[in-house]
């Protein structure tokens, strides 16, 4: 799949299922005809070739780029009625009572909901039940919702909100994580006894005697900011209860199962009367697990005490107060090294502002917890992580995961300390990374796949011109009008959940009798191309034209659970579970077509949409017509577990992930001396994926992560005041834009990975994690000063909240 | 909240519609049209989701009231294609694959074909100034510069004299 195909097919026929025979250059002659809009001078070009290159092959190209992909707010349905939430400008409060009358009568409303309407439990939460989908007890966050609005128009419904009155005894809020944990601390959840969410640890050697053998130690303190994933797509939800009585739930979410979960257990029904739809995602990256199961639930109670079908279709606004952020972390960070550039020890306290509810935390900050010494193998290691509730915004899922704030810390350590000791930061980094048979600092043996931390590294210098460009660093010249630097971060990263969670996903092939294929894979297609990944995967394995598959969205009612698409899982675990069904279905033909063709099912090649055996062969549309007339039905469903991890909590050890994955990335830039604007000119990044399935995507998943790194170095930040959110759009919510985008290079890294089934491996969160760091280390090579905030201001007083 | 009948005209086609001038375009397009290729992102003309053509020359949808387009020419991304045949523009989004999710795609290339329209040949950094106020969380900008390069090549082949 990684050549150029031309073929001469009008793109609109790529989206249907057709033979292609002529993939061959055919360049048609192309028509000139009046542009269409009649508002322009111009006479515009109109073709019926289209180049595609297989390597950016993308299924919903073609409803994309017209316009013609339904998202939820969409979707239209008859009789539909819209739904709005309702908020209170309390930050911490009792809730005394909650007036809904006035609304009620609200011109167009036809019902406003409370917890008191609630049919099932209003406990939520994936980890921790903390979460209200509607405030009853208590407001712990300015972004919980006390009511919901149901009206005939969505203006009519939000009209009524400033009705509605709540009267709450105001209590102290608690908007700093170490506050939170002080002994006479009020309690945010008065029945969990506690402010602390989860502890982890990392225990390892004795970092006492690590730091009596260091000839240098350093210590230094880091703070990251919230993070808003900014997700162009706003919240959304349908849902209508179909005749049967089973909820149908649409809406834009990456992980339907999850959402099943939240909607019944809302509505008190069993997991089968609930239906979640996979409806196309305008942007997740994280951001739409929990946030989105909460707005289906609000929405799919609307839909049930209404009799109607509802939408909830969120505003920017809204979408920013309520969702969840990624995680702010407090790091005390203490680093020992030896004078030959070994790191001796390292100890550290993590701290994360978990919000008013546990959400993920536990499994954020477990990975930084494991991940807390970088790619760097440290024998004496003393790590306590502690996420904390406070009443701020809660925080989440967010690409990365708890490895961007712990890279940005790691990677200005070990060259803070090479700098110290006289040593260049590239050579203390080939030292102490992790090779071929490294144990980490949880005592995982590294053999069972390609370590590839210097090939990458190796990889992104070379190109970048690493060597020959550090000499050209500025460090602050008082001589100079602009500085310039060049930064490099790396890290490695374990794959899929981890001991986080249960790894499992599900994939269906059913065949029919025309030889066309219908796929369906428990991973949800985010915008990523999981679903085009998919299919080219499958294409390969059958030997046919990916024209001939279709991907049918799974839903909660058609497909076992697995899971949600997050930790860059998509891939791997899809794969694995397609590798699985294809399997079944190979053996299913193998049964009726090996007799045919001659050889046993083993022998079988599936090659140019035709089944080749030992004597033979058959078109595969023929084959399938014979699996019909032979009444076996060519179906393959498949099962993926991904490999055995293993976590012991008490002592902080295990095999904590089955595989890694290893990246670095460089980006150099200027700073201009007197205002302090920040130029970036040129990035380069370079993942070990194990196998590119679809090569233009990963691509695309190298500059996406890329972009986001640098919001998260340089523009971004949610800010907080006495709890409530202050920048609620992007005038405010700056993310980054074309203009702040500097020349980009991909270097994909293939080492094939026995561990996974396809050899694929991660890319989505390793792209994003990286650049805070390398952007760091290139401005301080510029300017000669080091940041330790997040995001980095240069020229500005470093504080936080402060524009 | 005064209704008011508005002509105009819409991918070509001339349109009246009775509704209160003070609504915003975006809305009308979304629902009494259902055209829903034209997203909401922010509301506050800040994003760029909901960029549409008023006489050739691309708006905030989200901004632009009922009132203030009485007898002008909008065209939306559903106009764009004409007789199943893709705009280049389009198809240089498709084949540089200048989208993940898709939410901004719409915008981006309406923005792109105002650009284009008032310059084709644009440099480098013309179009990436030009599509900046134009918001891509996926991060594809990259490829958005690229797409609109190329589509811009096959546009200006394909003008005539």
């Amino acid at each position: 799949m990684d050549s150029f195909y031309k073929f001469s097919a009008r793109f609109a026929e790529l989206s249907k299922p057709q033979r292609t025979q002529s993939r061959e250059i055919s360049i048609d002659a192309c028509g000139i005809i009046r542009d269409p809009l009649g508002c322009s001078k111009y006479f515009l070009f109109y073709s019926s070739v289209i180049v595609i290159s297989m390597k950016n092959w993308r299924n919903d190209a073609y409803a994309k780029v017209t316009g013609k992909t339904k998202f939820t707010d969409d979707l239209k349905f008859a009789n539909l009625l819209h739904a709005v939430p309702v908020y209170s400008d309390y930050v911490h409060a009792e809730i005394l009572s909650i007036n809904t009358a006035a609304a009620a009568q609200s011109d167009g409303v036809v019902r406003v909901i409370t917890a008191k309407d609630i049919p099932g439990s209003n406990r939520h939460g994936q980890i921790v039940r903390d979460l209200r989908i509607l405030a009853d007890d208590r407001i712990r966050y300015n972004g919980d919702v006390v009511a919901i609005i149901v009206a005939e128009t969505r203006d009519q419904a939000i009209r009524a909100t400033a009705l509605v009155k709540v009267d709450a005894r105001e209590l102290p809020s608690l908007l700093d994580p170490e506050k939170a944990l002080e002994p006479d601390a009020p309690l945010i959840h008065e029945d969990l006894g506690t402010n602390v969410i989860n502890t982890h640890k990392v225990r390892r050697g004795d970092v006492d005697a690590g730091f009596r053998d260091s000839d240098l130690i350093l210590e230094q303190k880091f703070e990251t900011q919230f993070v808003e994933h900014a997700y162009m797509e706003t919240e959304a939800s349908v849902c209508q209860q179909r005749p049967d009585g089973v909820m149908e739930v649409y809406g834009s979410m990456q992980h339907p199962f999850s959402t099943r979960r939240f909607v019944s257990r809302f509505l008190g029904v069993a997991l089968s009367e609930v239906e979640v739809l996979g409806t196309p995602l305008g942007g997740g990256f994280g951001g739409k697990d929990d946030t989105a199961a909460i707005v289906c639930a609000r929405t799919a109670l609307a839909s049930k005490l209404t009799g109607r079908p509802v939408k909830m279709m969120y505003k920017r606004i809204w979408s920013m107060r309520e969702s969840y952020k990624r995680h702010p972390y407090r790091v005390y960070y203490k680093m020992g090294v030896s004078k030959n550039g070994i790191i001796r020890a390292v100890q550290t306290k993590i701290i994360a502002d978990g919000g008013a509810y546990c959400s993920v935390t536990p499994w954020v900050t477990w990975r930084s917890t494991v991940q807390c010494c970088g790619p760097y193998v440290v024998d004496n290691v003393h790590c306590d992580t502690i996420g904390v509730y406070t009443n701020n915004v809660f925080t989440g899922a967010m690409r990365g995961f708890g490895s961007p704030q712990m890279n940005f810390v790691i990677e200005q350590m070990v060259e803070m300390a090479a700098e110290k000791l006289g040593m260049s930061p590239i050579e203390f980094r080939r030292r102490n990374m992790v090779r071929q048979g490294s144990v980490t600092i949880t005592g995982q043996k590294l053999d069972n796949h390609a370590v590839a931390m210097e090939q990458v590294l190796d990889a992104v210098m070379k190109e970048i011109r690493y060597d020959e460009k550090i000499g050209q660093s500025s460090y602050g010249a008082v001589d100079k009008d602009e500085w310039y630097g060049i930064g490099l971060a790396m890290s490695y990263r374990g794959v899929s959940l981890g001991a986080e969670g249960v790894d499992l996903c599900a994939a269906i092939i059913n065949v029919q009798a025309d030889g066309s294929v219908i796929l369906e894979v428990g991973v949800h297609e985010n915008g990523q191309g999981s679903e085009s990944a998919m299919m080219l995967l499958l294409a390969e394995e059958l030997g046919i034209d990916v024209e001939r598959i279709r991907y049918r969205r799974s839903s909660t009612s058609t497909i076992p659970d697995s899971g949600t698409t997050v930790a860059s899982r998509g891939t791997i675990m899809g794969g694995g579970a397609l590798k699985m069904a294809a399997r079944e279905l190979k053996a299913k033909i193998g049964a009726v077509i090996a007799p045919i063709v001659g050889g046993t099912p083993e022998q079988l090649r599936y090659e140019k949409n035709a089944i080749v055996g030992t004597s033979s062969s058959i078109a595969f549309d023929a084959a399938m017509a014979e699996m019909f007339n032979a009444k076996v039905f060519p179906h393959g469903f498949g099962i993926y577990q991904a490999p055995k991890v293993s976590w012991d909590d008490e002592h902080g050890r295990g095999d904590a992930y089955f595989t890694w994955v290893y990246g670095c990335q460089a980006i150099e830039l200027t700073v201009n001396r007197t205002t302090g604007k920040v130029k970036l000119l040129n990035a380069v990044a370079a993942h070990d994926v194990g196998k590119a399935i679809n090569p233009g995507m990963a691509e695309g998943q190298f500059f996406g992560g890329m972009a986001m790194g640098i919001g998260y170095a340089l523009h971004e930040e949610v800010i907080m005041k006495d709890g409530r959110i202050v920048n609620t759009n992007f005038n405010t919510y700056r993310i980054p834009r074309s203009m702040d985008m500097p020349e980009m290079k991909a270097i994909i890294v293939e080492n094939n990975d026995t561990t996974t089934p396809t050899g694929a491996k991660s890319l989505g969160e390793p792209t994003n994690e990286l650049m805070a760091p390398a952007i760091a280390n290139a401005l301080y090579h510029a300017t000669g000063e080091r940041r330790f905030v997040l995001p980095m201001r240069v020229g500005k007083k470093e504080a936080r909240g402060v524009e | 909240m005064a209704e008011e009948t508005i002509k105009f005209k819409l991918n070509g086609k001339a349109v009246t519609l009775s509704t209160d001038g003070d609504r915003k375009l975006l809305w009308v397009l979304r629902t009494d049209f259902e055209l829903t290729g034209t997203k909401y992102g922010c509301g506050e003309g800040l994003c760029g989701a909901c960029t549409v053509l008023v006489e050739g020359d691309a708006v905030r949808s989200c901004q632009t009231s009922m009132k203030d387009v009485e007898g002008k020419n909008i065209v939306t991304i559903e106009g764009l294609s004409m007789n199943d045949q893709l705009h280049p523009l389009q198809k240089a989004f498709a084949a540089h694959d200048a989208l993940q999710c898709g939410y901004c795609t719409s915008g981006m290339i309406m923005n792109a074909y105002s650009l284009l329209s008032k310059n084709l040949d644009p440099s480098v950094s013309d179009i990436v100034r030009g599509m900046d106020d134009n918001i891509c969380r996926c991060g594809a900008h990259k490829r958005i510069i690229e797409a609109v390069q190329s589509a811009a090549k096959e546009m200006k082949g394909g003008m005539k004299p």
